[in-house]
């Protein structure tokens, strides 16, 4: 089974942890046009190779944390904090 | 050459050795009308009805790997038509006549077989949802029969049907008209229709860019060569968003891997298809009497086409929760197809923000099915420059305006 670095917990199955998203999308303000509300929403780059995303460790410590994996290989190659800038 | 009885008893006077190749592997020219990228079922489909329908014979198909070997060879050939918006229904049951006929229109043997989907119910809330559902598809005058307990027993006697059960079954319905379909079939018989009608299938052959003048596309370079068209149309499912990126701009599709699995095959056991939306298990037996499994997505993007293990214990276990009996069978072999799924699990169909390219995605976890259909409205926009009125509300722009119609919340179907 593949494993997933979870932030505080270190390496655990994949069954433990849940995606939640592309990570660092900025919600615009809410004065902005429905062109830019609905790129924030459904638009994504969905890229073939390095993704930067937000996990949560739903059946473990339950910490959100951000990763950078491969989307071909499934290599994650870093893991930092939900609250810091994409390294 | 036709394919009849007649010409199947001349052969046997000649050891068979008459038969051509069912189509001509094609080198790309410099120019085209209409160039399709994606030599999948929905790709070979639009240029055979580009041919058929409009007249427009100077089309290529343009493929990375070989026709077919991507979704098209990677599914559980499960057709249907079962969905709960007017939209939809309109659409998926159009796909389904297609299909109906298919064989005979392409002179290719799909190996169409309607025997019947049925979904289960294993709560009281399952039993309401499914009575709604079966109700919303009558409505959009499409058949579909609410069964008792007793009644999914006779289609499917093999199910653990005891009160003990790990889910019981307390009733379901039924789409009769749904089936199978040889997956690999259609893309034969769609590829060498359209090649008999002078379509170029090119295979082996990656597009690399687009060609732009002026703001529009007017071609597309490949790892073969610069080739020029009218107008280019996007088939490529999971690797949509790749191709969206080459062009500039970015859709509404995250990719994901769809896994299925087939077992060891065995006699005779299960002569319909069984889906249960609670686990998202999805059972039939092929022909050639494999069990035919898949059930829900492994939920984070992935363009590897292979599925991780905690979902495929996930299918296992959902599989022989229904079919106890199964649990000694070894599985022969598992393969994921890269699905392209959008936020209200409908297709995209149509214009794209750059001139000239059109495309056809979003179709998710269910593209097999609409195949004939994906095919004939791309076709349909790509001769004409408008949109196909059953494709109308499938266009991009409902990720804009919010119009979406959400199959993934309606039909309750696994995504």
């Amino acid at each position: 089974m593949m494993q997933v670095p979870c932030i505080h917990c270190g390496l655990r199955d994949e069954s433990e942890f849940t995606y939640a998203g592309t990570a660092h999308l900025a919600r615009p303000p809410l004065d902005q046009s429905d062109e830019v509300w609905g790129e924030y929403l459904f638009f994504r780059d969905n890229p073939k190779g390095m993704h930067l995303e937000r996990w949560r460790h739903t059946q473990g410590c339950g910490r959100w944390f951000n990763l950078i994996r491969n989307t071909v290989t499934h290599e994650i190659s870093s893991v930092y904090a939900v609250s810091d800038p994409p390294p | 050459m036709r394919y009849s009885a007649w010409s199947l008893l001349r052969g046997a006077l000649s050891g068979q050795r008459h038969w051509p190749a069912a189509w001509r592997d094609a080198s790309p020219k410099s120019s085209y009308d209409v160039i399709i990228v994606g030599g999948g079922g929905h790709g070979l489909a639009a240029a055979y009805y580009l041919a058929k329908n409009h007249g427009v014979t100077k089309v290529a198909v343009i493929e990375r790997g070989w026709i077919g070997g991507g979704n098209t060879g990677r599914n559980t050939t499960i057709v249907r038509s079962n969905y709960l918006y007017p939209e939809s229904a309109r659409l998926y049951d159009f796909s389904l006549q297609l299909y109906e006929g298919l064989s005979q229109a392409l002179n290719f043997n799909i190996m169409l077989s309607q025997r019947g989907l049925v979904l289960l119910a294993h709560s009281r809330h399952d039993l309401d949802a499914m009575s709604r559902w079966a109700n919303a598809m009558r409505m959009n005058g499409i058949a579909a029969e609410l069964l008792t307990r007793e009644q999914v027993g006779e289609l499917a006697p093999a199910l653990d049907l005891s009160p003990q059960a790990r889910l019981p079954v307390l009733g379901g319905f039924t789409q009769r008209r749904a089936g199978t379909a040889r997956h690999d079939a259609v893309a034969w018989g769609y590829a060498r229709a359209a090649s008999a009608l002078g379509v170029d299938i090119i295979q082996s052959c990656e597009v690399v860019d687009f060609l732009k003048e002026n703001g529009r596309v007017v071609g597309v370079n490949t790892n073969r060569g610069r080739v020029r068209a009218e107008r280019v149309g996007i088939a490529a499912a999971g690797h949509s968003s790749v191709l969206a990126k080459l062009a500039g701009f970015r859709l509404p599709v995250t990719s994901y891997a769809l896994q299925a699995m087939v077992s060891e095959p065995i006699k005779p056991v299960l002569d319909t298809v069984i889906l249960s939306p609670g686990t998202g298990a999805y059972v039939s037996q092929s022909d050639k009497g494999e069990i035919v499994m898949g059930a829900m997505l492994d939920l984070f993007p992935s363009y590897a086409q292979r599925g991780s293990f905690a979902v495929k214990q996930a299918i296992l276990a959902a599989t022989l929760a229904l079919f106890p009996s199964f649990s000694r069978l070894s599985l022969m072999r598992q393969w994921a197809g890269i699905v392209d799924v959008v936020h209200d699990s409908s297709p995209i169909i149509g214009p794209t923000p750059l001139p000239n390219l059109y495309i056809n995605c979003g179709w998710g976890t269910g593209g097999f099915k609409a195949i004939p259909v994906g095919g004939w409205t791309l076709a349909h926009v790509l001769a004409t420059g408008r949109n196909h009125a059953l494709a109308e509300p499938f266009q991009l722009d409902r990720f804009i305006t919010g119009r979406l119609i959400d199959e993934a919340a309606a039909s309750g179907i696994a995504h």
